[in-house]
């Protein structure tokens, strides 16, 4: 009985253990696709600014909650406005930049594809 | 007519790239954040600054009464500049200044109250600066014009006698 209670403390602090690494994994995550608002060109990851410990402070806790990626990022982007995110979402704003690509590369690939078929005949 | 596609559309990419980067040429690179926002007044638990007892947000703000939250702390300069603005405003007593002691050393500030006056009605303290995050702000000072518990502008950095006239102006 004492053996098993042994393997069930080690078992739980290993286990714990893990779940505080995914933490830290989601945290750096979240923290990095994070503008720092108040430094020029930093995550909140990279910046040791108030703004920026106040913030991570505050991402560890929405964690803790439970809350989910999406809703974290979410929640800085009512308090601060679109900017705060890296990660630019697809808006009238941007949709020039999501689909300045897909153009471009259709476009290069039906030149290729006329060239090759010229070619052929 | 083969032939006239490739410098046509090479003429349509480069224009279009053209018109991108003119359009960027025109948005100012320096970020500017929303100030005059109609936003809820966030709810949060804090000490209050003197007696060290809870506080809760609904408890500080009443609706139908005009209220300027001033984020400050004694080692930030700026602040002390713009002290002398706070108590003449309060001297209006049309308003309540609410202050938020920001990551600042009790004593210190205490100390800096007692040097330049005290023009809050009521303080809380914010010790790890997460209460400024949800109220959006950026740092200190900064001060949020409230009425019927909504944000009606936000001044980021100190106020001067300029920004001191508008609020007079809006709370009349």
């Amino acid at each position: 009985m004492k053996i098993l209670r042994f393997f069930l403390i080690v078992i739980i602090f290993y286990t714990s253990n893990a779940l505080k690494a995914d933490e830290l994994d989601k945290r750096n995550n979240i923290t990095k696709n994070l503008r720092c608002l108040v430094c020029q060109g930093q995550s909140i990851y990279d910046s040791d600014s108030e703004f920026a410990n106040s913030l991570k402070i505050l991402v560890d806790r929405k964690i803790d909650e439970g809350l989910t990626d999406a809703e974290i990022y979410e929640y800085f982007k009512n308090k601060y406005g679109e900017w705060i995110l890296y990660d630019p979402k697809l808006n009238k704003n941007t949709y020039i930049l999501w689909f300045m690509p897909l153009l471009i590369f259709l476009l290069g690939g039906a030149i290729i594809f006329k060239k090759l078929k010229k070619k052929h005949n | 007519m083969k032939n006239k596609i490739l410098p046509f559309s090479v003429i349509i990419i480069f224009g279009i790239i053209f018109f991108i980067f003119y359009k960027g040429l025109e948005d100012s690179k320096i970020y500017s954040p929303d100030v005059n926002i109609k936003k809820e007044i966030p709810v949060f638990n804090s000490k209050e600054f003197f007696s060290g007892e809870n506080v809760k947000s609904s408890s500080i703000f009443e609706l139908d009464k005009f209220y300027l939250l001033n984020i400050w702390s004694s080692w930030c300069v700026p602040c002390r500049q713009e002290h002398p603005f706070l108590m003449n405003l309060n001297l209006d007593n049309e308003i309540n200044i609410i202050g938020m002691n920001y990551k600042d050393n009790l004593k210190n500030a205490e100390n800096f109250l007692k040097e330049l006056g005290n023009p809050y009605k009521e303080i809380f303290i914010d010790l790890d600066g997460t209460i400024a995050i949800e109220w959006g702000a950026y740092g200190v000072p900064e001060s949020f014009l409230i009425y019927d518990n909504e944000i009606i502008k936000k001044y980021i950095g100190p106020l001067n006698q300029e920004l001191v006239n508008e609020i007079n102006l809006l709370i009349k």
